[in-house]
């Protein structure tokens, strides 16, 4: 029977199918080609294999990404910069997912992706100097640290509601479609996030649009103090997109293999069926919500100890020492050479004098209008005045 | 962003070519050289559609049904559905879809049903559209026109008839436009979709069915009216009448039934609400010595409360009389049609007031 809501089967059978309390409807798997440790299972799919050279790429990317995220962490608790995100615990899904895109694809994340963007390309000093809000950061000192953007890497700047992005990226995947060219964009954000109305709007104006779109969600279990378990009822955020008409496919997000095919994999069926593809990675967030937080109040010591234990780093590094592309002197080096990088870039950061006032009038419109120029122009006679007033803003 | 979807849009300005391969012929009233508000609307949403294959509509009903209010009549029909695009319910989903879309370097018209439902977007208005330019440094434009009709209508009580005309005006990297009559609504909207800022468009649902005369300069293809500039409607000497949208039209007749009387009137239309245009404004305030300001929006912290706030800084000593605000009553909108006329300024009402600040109450 053609319903105009939708052209379904009849049946005489009064039955209801799902609900937390029932079983007729199982959890999707969740994909994954190594196990905990990190030994590949033999008969794992790896449609995409990683040769050395992507392999050594992904990795030195993880342990950058730790190293950062850790002195990072430090700097902000030293009182060096107000504000930090780690995403310890999540380096494959961001890294992995990253690997696995084209430099031409559009990326929106939230604010736990900052793997996605080094992988990219933006150095140490291009986070550092973002941090610390100054001179020579192309963000001119407008927004708070771990808000980086970049248009040279494709990456857009970050934004702190919660779940914005969403839509955001459909309406680029759109645009991307209307000309018809062979890139997609990638949006991620946490399990917490799709629980705001963007996300539903989102999902299922991508499937109406058919926009080339793959959301990636990052399950990492926590949504600062409160646990998935709070946070749906239903089969996480991979069981949702089925039911928007979007294909859907859960990996574990510590496996950083399994990470980079799934998101291959997506970005193929996004571009030959014109749609968007639901990738949920399953990971654990390890390290506090940020330097806000601390999770020791409503976390167990033993929970964190266990999944700290799963470093997506350390079970990828598994599959190179495997395959003789690592070893033990490599990795000493690279960890020592990583960590006097970041710091250098740091401290090289901090030196750098803060974004001078004619950065504060400027882009909030492409021209500057009559009423901040006069605005800017009373501030800077003002300074000019008063010298000792605010000795740490530059003129220009 | 703009610079990788590079304007070379093969596949775009294919499609485009191809619609324009069939002209549809819209029909509009054209007549004696007068133009309703809703052609004025529609003519120069279709030529900029033309002028621009980045330029495309998004909205509820603004396909199938030809617009809730008829604005996009006939603009399915000329360029499809890829650049006419019907939604689904979720002004929160389509105005970030429309702020992505114009992130990426398209140009959407995103049309609210009445800007009362854009209330359930405003987040992607203001956190995304406005303030991306400045957040982003310079990197992301976001060259969006959110468009529909704002203020009380007639009948339709509490939540569609609020004015957001303040709200709106007070967000650094929205440009704030608000046409009275065709000539302002094709004008402005054209300026609108062609600046590289987002736009809230303010119109307002009474004015659409509403005839002006036109001057043949007004039907040209590449008409624009500038932003941040107020018109000067009526010359006057005595005092100072400023509005924006339909309580202009107010003002006009205002200043017909003074003049009777013996008030000259001088009638000054906003066009732009931001940024204001404080000098056109001012300099009338020293020429007339007076100012009354007449909307349709609630009292505390509106568009009347600037103006005056202004006035007094910048043309305190040329005052004869504390400036006055005339603006609607500080309730929810009745339903009740006598209640409804007695929640908004009338005619008579901007006439006392006037009659007041210039002694002859």
């Amino acid at each position: 029977m053609d319903f105009p809501g939708g052209c379904v089967p009849f049946t005489t059978e009064l039955k209801f199918v799902g609900g937390h309390f029932s079983t007729d409807v199982p959890p999707m798997s969740c994909y994954r080609t190594l196990d905990s440790v990190g030994d590949a299972l033999q008969e794992a799919d790896t449609p995409w294999g990683l040769d050395e050279e992507q392999a050594v790429r992904i990795y030195r990317a993880m342990v950058g990404l730790q190293t950062m995220d850790g002195v990072f962490y430090d700097s902000q608790r030293q009182g060096r910069f107000s504000f930090y995100i780690t995403s310890a615990g999540e380096e494959a899904t961001a890294v992995g997912s990253a690997a696995a895109l084209a430099p031409a694809d559009v990326v929106f994340a939230q604010y736990r992706e900052q793997g996605v963007l080094l992988y990219r390309g933006f150095s140490f000093l291009d986070f550092a100097h973002q941090c610390f809000g100054n001179a020579q950061e192309p963000g001119k000192g407008r927004q708070m640290p771990i808000h980086y953007g970049s248009a040279e890497l494709n990456f857009h700047t970050i934004s702190s509601p919660l779940a914005t992005q969403l839509p955001h990226a459909v309406g680029a995947a759109y645009a991307l479609k209307l000309e018809a060219r062979q890139a997609v964009v990638a949006v991620y954000f946490g399990e917490g996030a799709a629980s705001e109305g963007d996300f539903h709007a989102a999902a299922n104006f991508a499937a109406t649009l058919g926009a080339p779109v793959l959301f990636i969600c990052r399950n990492n279990g926590w949504a600062i103090s409160t646990p998935a378990t709070e946070q749906y009822r239903g089969d996480g955020i991979a069981g949702r997109g089925p039911s928007y008409g979007i294909p859907s496919v859960r990996v574990d997000g510590g496996d950083a293999r399994a990470v980079y095919n799934a998101t291959a994999a997506a970005r193929d069926i996004a571009l030959r069926h014109g749609g968007p593809v639901l990738i949920e990675a399953m990971s654990y967030r390890s390290g506090h919500h940020s330097t806000s937080d601390d999770s020791s109040r409503y976390r167990t010591a033993t929970e964190m100890a266990v999944w700290r234990a799963r470093d997506p780093a350390a079970r990828f590094r598994r599959l190179l020492d495997a395959a003789g592309w690592w070893d033990d002197g490599r990795e000493q080096a690279l960890r020592q050479a990583t960590r006097r990088e970041v710091v250098a870039a740091l401290g090289k950061a901090q030196r750098v004098p803060k974004a001078s006032l004619d950065a504060m009038f400027a882009d909030v419109y492409a021209e500057v209008p009559w009423h901040l120029a006069e605005q800017q122009a009373e501030v800077a006679e003002h300074l000019r005045r008063h010298p000792g007033a605010w000795p740490d803003i530059p003129l220009q | 962003m703009q610079g990788l979807l590079q304007r070379g849009l093969a596949g775009l300005r294919q499609v485009a070519a191809q619609q324009r391969a069939y002209e549809w012929q819209i029909p509009r009233s054209y007549a004696a050289q007068q133009m309703t508000v809703r052609d004025a609307l529609n003519s120069a949403m279709d030529e900029e559609m033309a002028r621009d294959p980045d330029v495309f509509i998004l909205g509820e009903e603004v396909g199938e049904y030809q617009g809730a209010y008829k604005i996009t009549r006939g603009l399915l029909q000329k360029y499809g559905p890829e650049r006419v695009r019907d939604t689904p319910i979720t002004e929160a989903g389509f105005t970030g879809i429309a702020a992505g879309a114009a992130m990426a370097g398209l140009r959407p018209i995103c049309e609210f049903m009445t800007f009362n439902f854009a209330m359930q977007a405003i987040d992607q208005i203001i956190n995304s559209a406005a303030k991306t330019n400045y957040m982003s440094a310079g990197t992301i434009s976001v060259p969006v026109v959110f468009r529909g009709p704002n203020g009380a209508a007639a009948g339709v009580a509490a939540q569609h008839s609020q004015c957001y005309a303040a709200w709106y005006s007070h967000v650094p990297g929205l440009k704030v436009l608000a046409p009275y009559d065709a000539e302002d609504a094709r004008g402005l909207l054209k300026a609108a979709i062609r600046d590289p800022d987002p736009v809230v468009f303010l119109e307002n649902e009474i004015l659409y069915g509403e005839a002006f005369p036109v001057d043949e300069k007004v039907l040209d293809a590449d008409f624009t009216v500038p932003i941040g500039k107020a018109k000067v409607m009526r010359e006057g000497t005595d005092v100072t009448l400023v509005s924006f949208g339909k309580l202009v039209g107010y003002d006009l007749e205002v200043a017909e039934k003074l003049e009777k009387e013996g008030i000259s009137v001088e009638v000054i239309n906003l066009r732009t609400l931001k940024p204001l245009d404080r000098d056109t404004i001012v300099n009338s305030v020293r020429k007339t010595h007076r100012l009354v300001t007449a909307e349709e929006g609630w009292p505390q912290s509106g568009v009347g409360a600037e103006l005056v706030a202004l006035v007094n800084e910048e043309a305190f000593d040329d005052l004869d009389a504390p400036p006055e605000r005339v603006t609607g009553a500080e309730v929810p909108m009745p339903y009740a049609a006598n209640l409804e006329a007695a929640a908004l300024p009338q005619v008579p009402d901007i006439i006392s007031v006037v009659k007041r600040v210039c002694g002859k109450a």
